[in-house]
This record gives C-alpha cells, structure tokens and sequence, in this order.
C-alpha cells in the first residue's frame, strides 16, 4: 500500500463525512468514496500501475494527474481509453486496465 | 448535431485568470459564457473538494480562497454568465477575418456521445494555463513518479496523498506548495530538492528588491510554506535532483545527486532514499494549442504575445494567466481582468482596470526572477542513458532519438518525429515535445533544427472519438458552412 485518503476525521480541511462507494478494477473490488476521481480510487486501493504499454509491457501509472499525459488511461464500463484522472467515479463502475501488445509483438 | 450559440464574450478556462476575465466583462455588461474542462471552477490553481463532499475548511489550503469564493459565487448567481463545465474545446476554425468557430464537446471526460456546441462569439479569452514541465531521468516512467501537480491535485482535489515516504523534487517555486499539500494530506516528504543552487537563486531573486515591496503577499506566501516546512521538518536542499528512479513495476527508492551550476550531476555524491512516491516539475509549459489554433502570434520565449490590454495578434481575441508567461495566480488575476473589461468594449486606461494594471506591473517582475532563478540548465541531459524513455506515450529511448538524430540527413522536426515517432503518441507531444525538440536541436548540427515547426501546434486540440467526429455530419446536423446561430438567452440581460 502507497497511496491513500486522509480519513476525514483528520483531515484539516474538515469535509463533511463521505458516501462510500465500490467499483472494480480487473474483478476486484476497491472501495472510494463518491466524488473521487477513479484514478483516486484505485491509487489508494494500492495499485499504482493502471496498464501496461505495447511495445515493452512496462507498467505506468497516473503522472500528471491533470488529463495531459494519458498514461492513466483505462475502460470504464466497456468503454476504452478513458483518463482514470479525469472521470469522477460512480458507484458499481467496472473498470478493465488495458495492455495493447504490438501486432506479432511477443509482450504478454 | 452541433448547436450554436452566441455570447459578447467566450472564456475559455475557469482558474483565476478566466474567473478574473469573467467577473470583468459582466461588469461592463457584455454577456460571458465561460467554459472549463473540469466540472469545477477554480483551475489547478484553486482545485478543491467536489460539491459532494464539501469541506468546511478549504481556505487550510489555498492562497486567495476568499478570492476565488467570492467570485465563483458571483458569477454562479448571475444569469448573464452561463458557466459550462465538462466542457471540451477541441479545434478552432479560423477565416480570413479571424477565429469563426470555436468546437466544444460538453458531458463526462472522454465520454461518448457528448453535446457538440459551437460558439461564435464577438470577442474570446483564452485562459487555458499551463501544465508542470517534466525532465526524464532513468525511471521517470515507473507507476509512482508524478507531477508536482498532479500530486497536487490529488491532495487538494480529494485529498489523496499520492505516497507515505514522497520526495519532491525539479526547480521552481510551485515545489513549495507541493511539498506542503503533501504534508498535510499526511504524507512524509523527505526532502525538496531543488535543482537550482544558491549563487542562481540570489541573482535571480536579489537584485532590485525594492520591487518586490508592493508584492508583499507574496513574502507572506512563501513565509507559510517556510513555516510549514519547518513544523513539518521538511529538508529544502539545493543544487540536488532527482537522478534516476528504481523499481520493477513501482518506485521503491529514489537517487539524488549534487548537480553543478548547468545542473550536470556530480559523480560520487548519489544518495538513495526509500521512498514510495516522488513527485517532479521542473516548471510549466504553457498550454497553448487553442491560441495557435486560433492564429495568435507567440513570443520568442514561446508564450502568446499580448500588449497592454491583453489584447492578441489576432483581432478580437484576448489571453490572459500563465499563457502569456508563467507569473502565478495574482498575475494572472491581473491580466484577466484587464482582458475581461477590454474585450467587453472598455479600454486599459480605463479607471476600472487601474488596480490591475498596477497588479499586472508588480507582479510581472515575478516571472522574469522564476526564469532567471530556476530556468532549466542544459547540464540536466547527463542524467540519460542510452535506455533512458525519452518519449512515454511511444516508448522512444534516449539512445534511439539520438542514434536517429545523428544518422539521417533530416535536420527538420517534422522528419525526425516521423522516423523516431517520439511526440507522436496519444499525448500529442504535451510532455515530451519541448525536451525532444532541445534534445535533438543539439544534435542535428548547423544550427539546430531546419523547420519552423513546434511540438506546440495541435490542430485537434483535445483527442475526441472518431464516433463523435462523425456524428456531426449525420441526420440533420447543421452545416458548417451556413450555421443558424440561435438566439442569447443572455442577451436579454444587458
């Protein structure tokens, strides 16, 4: 585990309690809270790469957090190349990190 | 289908600058519609809780908080402002009178099926800021290396700390607040690490201190931060940087070396940190496709020219806030307010804008210090190796951008981006392009490189689905070439 939110209660910036939410990322579950970007949710559901690239398969994760760099990309309910640090997170979304091997490329 | 629609004046971008440019142009009573990206006013610079989560506190971590609720609140209330959030600027036609139309797709980030507008406006203003510039060091593409501000703006925007033991690290003032937002979303930073060393930093802030005087809020600022720093007994050290990032498929550790006065680092003084984070911005790269789009002459310095009203090259179209140099919010408050009652029919002399123009004067002097002190320094290269990714989206080493560079004949950038591909990814060159274009100018020999063009220009400014694209010319959508504009809700309101 990195990454994480500061529970509300210690937060000095005093937010008014949050409203849970769940989505999964690959099947499994992570829980944020609503209003979280999903990047948000599943950096601090502990994991940090969100795909892997085509021609090395390397593992990137969220950089500029901004919606410049398009490495946070991921499908949202079946929807492809969305940035995970731009699309606020509803409840039940189901999300499918991406790796897009070269054609003939031998990355799995 | 796209509608159209009409305002006096189109703002483009709501972080100080667009909110200062609103504020002003409805005080002269043009009628504003102002658009942003996010769902959110503010921009990068007052990035906030959502509306579903409110915090009582807020102002715990922003400058000018009073500012921004103040005028945010006044423009939600007033009907002749029509905010439009989620909203996408992706081209802007030109004729040969000036801009014609500008594209915007409206509804969820890279959604489908979102509202197409198209606004056709008497007079824009662009305030579309900047993003953190970022220098690669081997590692630089590891999951847990971030931008300063995308650090940023997930401890402020929902109050996430991207690390527990984080370093902070590249050149600039914007490292401070980082390092700050970080620690107080509960993060351990290590160390600031500032690549600038001393004798750069007194020539760049010292001389003509009297000047810094009216800028007084600004000492304040930085007083907090060197507060905070101290509670939080954050290490600010200069003349070090970030020199790679280790790790299999996350960063587990970071090396820091001394760097001279080019920022070449020094062999023997690596030092390795455990950390799970590191954050880097070696300053900001202005965003600037949408001004190119629309045809506005650039500085030298690579900013969007402007004279004393903000006025562009281009008639009828405006910039104001970090587009046209990289000053801070006070600035670019300054600047949009001049921008904002000018293209509503004022002028710069006007007595209105007096206090602004005072602004835009004291706190101009600010961006020529952050230069002076904290430019990048060509030195930084040493850091690459032959492995080194120079180019994220398209996976282009060091070793292959320069064994191209220094085997073809190309000496344009067009030919060399084409036979390497690096700026050619789905990033569109935003965070690789400025140092691709330095990197291979130096090599290239005779003078650099041959073309005209730049990594800035992006005629399609935003990636949109070719599902989107096409939707336009289907049933009964309006042509392009003869739009029926419908009729200003606002119009009324004057």
């Amino acid at each position: 585990m990195t990454a994480r939110l500061l529970p509300f209660c210690a937060d000095p910036v005093r937010p008014a309690p949050p409203t849970p939410i769940t989505i999964t990322v690959d099947g499994a579950a992570a829980s944020g809270v609503a209003g979280q970007s999903l990047a948000g949710v599943i950096l601090a559901s502990g994991a940090l790469g969100l795909r892997r690239t085509s021609a090395s398969g390397r593992a990137r994760g969220v950089l500029c957090g901004i919606g410049i760099c398009y490495d946070c990309v991921v499908e949202v309910n079946g929807q492809r190349d969305v940035r995970a640090c731009q699309r606020r997170a509803v409840d039940g979304d189901v999300i499918t990190t991406q790796h897009d091997p070269l054609p003939g490329g031998d990355t799995g | 289908m796209s509608r159209v629609l009409v305002s006096d004046v189109l703002v483009i971008g709501a972080g100080p600058a667009g909110l200062a440019a609103a504020s002003a142009a409805r005080q002269r009573g043009a009628s504003v519609t102002l658009l942003d990206a996010s769902d959110q006013l503010g921009g990068q610079f007052w990035r906030h809780l959502p509306a579903v989560r409110p915090a009582a506190s807020e102002r715990v971590l922003h400058h000018g908080w009073a500012t921004f609720v103040g005028l945010s609140q006044a423009l939600e209330a007033d009907s002749g402002c029509r905010i439009i959030g989620g909203a996408q600027v992706w081209a802007i036609e030109t004729s040969a009178a000036g801009p014609a139309a500008v594209h915007v797709l409206v509804g969820e980030p890279d959604g489908v099926g979102r509202e197409r507008l198209v606004f056709s406006g008497a007079a824009m203003i662009l305030a579309t800021g900047a993003h953190d510039r970022i220098l690669p060091f081997p590692g630089w593409d590891l999951p847990g290396v971030f931008t300063g501000g995308g650090a940023q703006a997930l401890a402020k925007g929902e109050r996430l700390a991207v690390g527990r033991a984080v370093v902070v690290a590249g050149a600039g003032p914007f490292l401070l607040p980082v390092a700050a937002s970080l620690a107080r979303t509960g993060s351990a930073v290590l160390g600031v690490f500032e690549a600038s060393r001393a004798p750069a930093l007194l020539r760049g802030w010292l001389p003509r201190p009297w000047q810094l005087l009216p800028a007084a809020g600004k000492g304040v600022e930085l007083a907090g931060y060197v507060a905070g720093h101290l509670r939080h007994r954050i290490p600010y050290r200069l003349g070090r940087m970030v020199v790679a990032a280790h790790g299999t498929d996350r960063v587990e550790a970071v090396t820091v070396a001394s760097v001279g006065p080019d920022w070449a680092p020094v062999n023997g003084t690596e030092r390795t940190l455990e950390v799970d984070a590191v954050c880097v911005s070696h300053g900001f790269t202005p965003r600037l496709e949408l001004a190119i789009a629309a045809g506005c002459g650039l500085t030298a310095a690579r900013f969007v020219a402007v004279d004393q009203a903000q006025h562009t090259s281009v008639t009828g179209v405006y910039a104001a806030g970090e587009i046209t140099g990289v000053g801070g919010a006070d600035l670019a408050m300054a600047e949009g307010a001049i921008a904002g009652h000018v293209a509503a029919g004022g002028l710069a002399s006007d007595d209105q804008v007096r206090r602004a123009v005072r602004a835009r004067r004291t706190f101009a002097g600010f961006a020529r210090r952050i230069e002076a002190a904290h430019a990048i320094r060509a030195g930084w290269e040493q850091v690459l190796t032959a492995d080194t990714i120079v180019c994220r989206c398209e996976e282009v080493s060091f070793g292959a951008l320069c064994a191209t560079a220094e085997s073809t004949r190309a000496g344009s950038l067009r030919a060399l981006k084409l036979s390497t591909r690096a700026g050619l990814g789905i990033c569109q060159g935003r965070v690789c392009g400025r140092t691709v274009e330095e990197l291979l100018a130096t090599r290239v020999g005779d003078g650099g490189l041959r073309d005209q063009v730049s990594t800035d220009r992006r005629p399609i400014a935003a990636l949109i689905r070719l599902g989107e694209l096409a939707a336009d010319h289907q049933g009964r959508g309006l042509s392009p070439e003869h739009p029926e504009p419908e009729p200003d809700p606002m119009k009324g309101t004057k």
